[in-house]
């Protein structure tokens, strides 16, 4: 298992916001985790990210056989977990190839790699960012700086192709993306896709999950799974609403 | 009895001094530049050294120049001095026009000149001045004083020694930059230099300067520097200051800058080095359709204490100013930036910005920031802003999980904050040089 979460409990500023997540996350597959404003999505990327103004009250995540939670941010980057931001930050000043090419061989070095030579670096970056159609001149600009909402979003997944983690988490990759940057993205994760890694798809719209199948959908409500299933599960959520589930704990809580 | 009875005022010993700088300059003057010594000491005397009183010292207590007896240091004592290698100090590959000055004293043996178009003069500006030079008694110490009156002005006429005289007429371009290197070495007793510059560049003629102030010595020196620079209409002029003083040095400097119509001035100053340092840069549009730029980065840690005081003034309508000066402040450092802009009764379709933006890498670093504008036409626009903060926690975490470790993560930040201003320096081995020893003091930081 590449993956597993345990009756995970997590707050920010004291207030709970997870309240026990289990899932388990194999190789080759595909994860969708849906749910309202306010479920706890985004905090369930943070976390397993390694965001720490999340504190951990409870539960364990166990990643490739060893304590995420136990790992700095950066330790778990290198170890193969690639978040994909929401809302990627910018950072004038740093320009975006001297960020790739640190990131990039920081993790190399981490696997006791030699730092990759300029050349196979430029062509690394040629390589991937037709996979995501991105224009390269986005090298020579500072990192996320002056970029549309969809650039952001394509030069995460870029990132993500660039550095090719074990397990991809997509923080709502998709919001505010149009219909052509949507495929794009989608097109980045069905490529990146293998059996060896594993791919969390955090989503508010069932619409990326016309482009990319999930083998399973969680509806997450209130900071916990409240239903999980096969990618019809998803349809049934579009049709029906968020107020389905909901309407469903609170005929639980009856 | 109190102290100040018994205690000589500090500028007493400067009185003294000046006798002895006088003997020493023996056939060096003309009748014209003893006088404009003599008055501006007598200046000096009548004001005194600045107290925390003034409000244009407020933060900066200039005690610790004061308390100690610095002099100018002879020509005499310079020997030996200028030999020894300058290599250090060349900017890498930079092709210059060099002039070097060694404890305030022009060296030419570690200066080197190009071939310039004909009728430009370049050159010491103490030989211009015992030469009696016209231009030079038509300009110098004319501005120097006007925008913002110092006493370390008037100290520097009286004791001014050598430094760039630059006659640029019209219509010429001096393409490689002129590097103006100030250093000080290893005296017997704490010396003062008083580097003195005076650049007159013509209508639609174009120069880039380079001040640069170094040392190879640790012991304790005080600088005392003065650029005067007049631009013709249409001019284009780029001045880079880089102050890389040693630690244990005292610098104060003095920047007049007169514009006529349409010019482009840009100035970028570093300062790396000093343990008090003052810098005054003043800019006035005396013109239309000027473009005017000040640009300032201080770096300092320690105990190390920089001020930087800059006016902008808008005389004249239509006029664009620039300005953004970053601080990175760690240990114990001081920092100061006021930064005042004027718009004239004139200048109206003025256009003025100005930031001050500074980065606190430690919890015993103190930063004064003010922007003061005074504005007297109704129809501009002038935008200004501060900032003190620390290190953005949401880029520090993008680059942590990218795999960056923490603490490069933090240098990559901090030298980012740092580039903005070096980011706009034309000369390319001189940012090339400036970005390297940027990097290098952050990672001691």
């Amino acid at each position: 298992m590449l993956l597993e979460i345990k009756d995970l409990h997590a707050s920010v500023e004291g207030k709970e916001i997870l309240k026990g997540i289990n899932l388990a996350v194999n190789a080759g597959e595909i994860h969708a985790i849906m749910g309202p404003n306010g479920s706890g999505k985004s905090t369930l990327a943070q976390v397993l990210a390694g965001r720490e103004e999340y504190e951990v009250t409870a539960g364990e995540v166990t990643y490739d056989g060893k304590d995420l939670l136990d790992m700095a941010p950066e330790e778990r980057a290198a170890e193969g977990v690639f978040m994909a931001f929401q809302y990627p930050v910018e950072i004038p000043g740093v320009n975006t190839q001297v960020f790739l090419q640190a990131a990039l061989n920081a993790v190399r070095k981490h696997h006791g790699e030699e730092e990759m030579d300029a050349l196979d670096f430029l062509a690394l970056i040629e390589e991937k960012s037709k996979l995501v159609e991105i224009d390269k001149s986005f090298r020579r600009r500072s990192v996320n700086e002056g970029f549309s909402g969809g650039e952001k979003k394509r030069f995460e997944v870029f990132q993500m192709a660039m550095l090719e983690p074990k397990l991809g988490i997509l923080d709502e990759t998709d919001s505010g993306l149009d219909i052509d940057a949507l495929k794009v993205v989608a097109n980045g994760v069905n490529t990146l896709k293998n059996a060896d890694n594993a791919f969390v798809l955090v989503t508010h719209y069932q619409r990326l999950l016309d482009y990319i199948v999930p083998d399973f959908v969680h509806v997450l409500s209130d900071g916990r799974i409240v239903r999980s299933g096969g990618k019809e599960l998803a349809l049934e959520l579009e049709a029906k609403g968020y107020d389905w589930i909901k309407g469903d704990e609170q005929a639980e809580a009856a | 009895m109190t102290t100040s009875e018994t205690k000589p005022r500090a500028e007493e010993h400067y009185l003294a001094a000046f006798r002895d700088f006088q003997t020493q300059r023996a056939g060096r003057e003309t009748p014209w530049s003893r006088k404009l010594r003599a008055n501006a000491l007598q200046g000096f005397n009548a004001t005194g050294f600045p107290i925390v009183r003034d409000e244009e010292w407020k933060f900066t207590d200039v005690r610790p120049i004061t308390e100690r007896a610095f002099a100018p240091a002879p020509l005499h004592q310079l020997n030996g001095l200028a030999s020894g290698g300058i290599e250090d100090f060349t900017l890498g590959d930079l092709q210059s026009n060099r002039l070097v000055f060694v404890n305030g004293h022009y060296t030419p043996e570690l200066s080197q000149l190009q071939a310039l178009p004909q009728g430009i003069t370049l050159g010491s500006l103490a030989e211009h001045i015992a030469h009696g030079s016209e231009l030079v008694q038509e300009h110098l110490a004319r501005t120097a004083g006007t925008t913002a009156p110092s006493p370390f002005t008037e100290l520097n006429t009286a004791f001014m020694q050598d430094g760039l005289f630059l006659h640029i007429p019209n219509g010429l371009v001096i393409e490689d930059p002129i590097h103006l290197l100030f250093l000080s070495k290893a005296s017997a007793s704490p010396v003062m230099t008083s580097p003195r510059n005076l650049i007159l560049v013509g209508a639609n003629s174009q120069v880039t300067l380079i001040e640069h102030y170094a040392s190879t010595a640790r012991d304790e020196y005080f600088t005392n520097a003065v650029t005067e620079i007049v631009a013709g209409r249409n001019a284009v002029v780029d001045h880079y200051k880089l102050q890389m003083e040693s630690e244990t040095a005292f610098h104060v400097s003095t920047m007049q800058v007169q514009q006529e119509r349409d010019v482009r001035f840009a100035s970028h100053l570093v300062d790396l080095g000093g343990r008090l340092v003052r810098n005054n840069s003043n800019a006035v549009m005396g013109g239309e359709g000027i473009e005017c730029t000040l640009n300032g980065l201080f770096l300092i840690a320690g105990e190390q204490h920089v001020d930087n005081h800059t006016v902008m003034d808008h005389a004249r309508p239509h006029c664009n100013s620039f300005e953004v000066y970053t601080g990175v402040l760690g240990g114990s450092a001081r920092g100061v930036f006021n930064g005042k802009i004027f718009v004239r009764r004139d200048a109206q379709k003025t256009d003025a910005k100005q930031s001050n933006r500074n980065l606190l890498l430690s919890n015993d670093a103190l930063i004064n920031t003010k922007p003061q504008l005074e504005i007297f036409a109704d129809d501009v626009r002038c935008t200004h802003g501060a900032t003190i903060g620390q290190l953005d926690e949401d880029a520090l975490f993008y680059l942590r999980a990218r795999g960056i470790d923490k603490n490069t993560a933090r240098g990559i930040l901090t030298y980012a904050f740092a580039n903005d201003v070096m980011s706009g320096i034309k000369v390319e081995p001189l940012r090339a040089l400036l970005e390297r020893e940027v990097f290098t003091r952050l990672a001691r930081m």
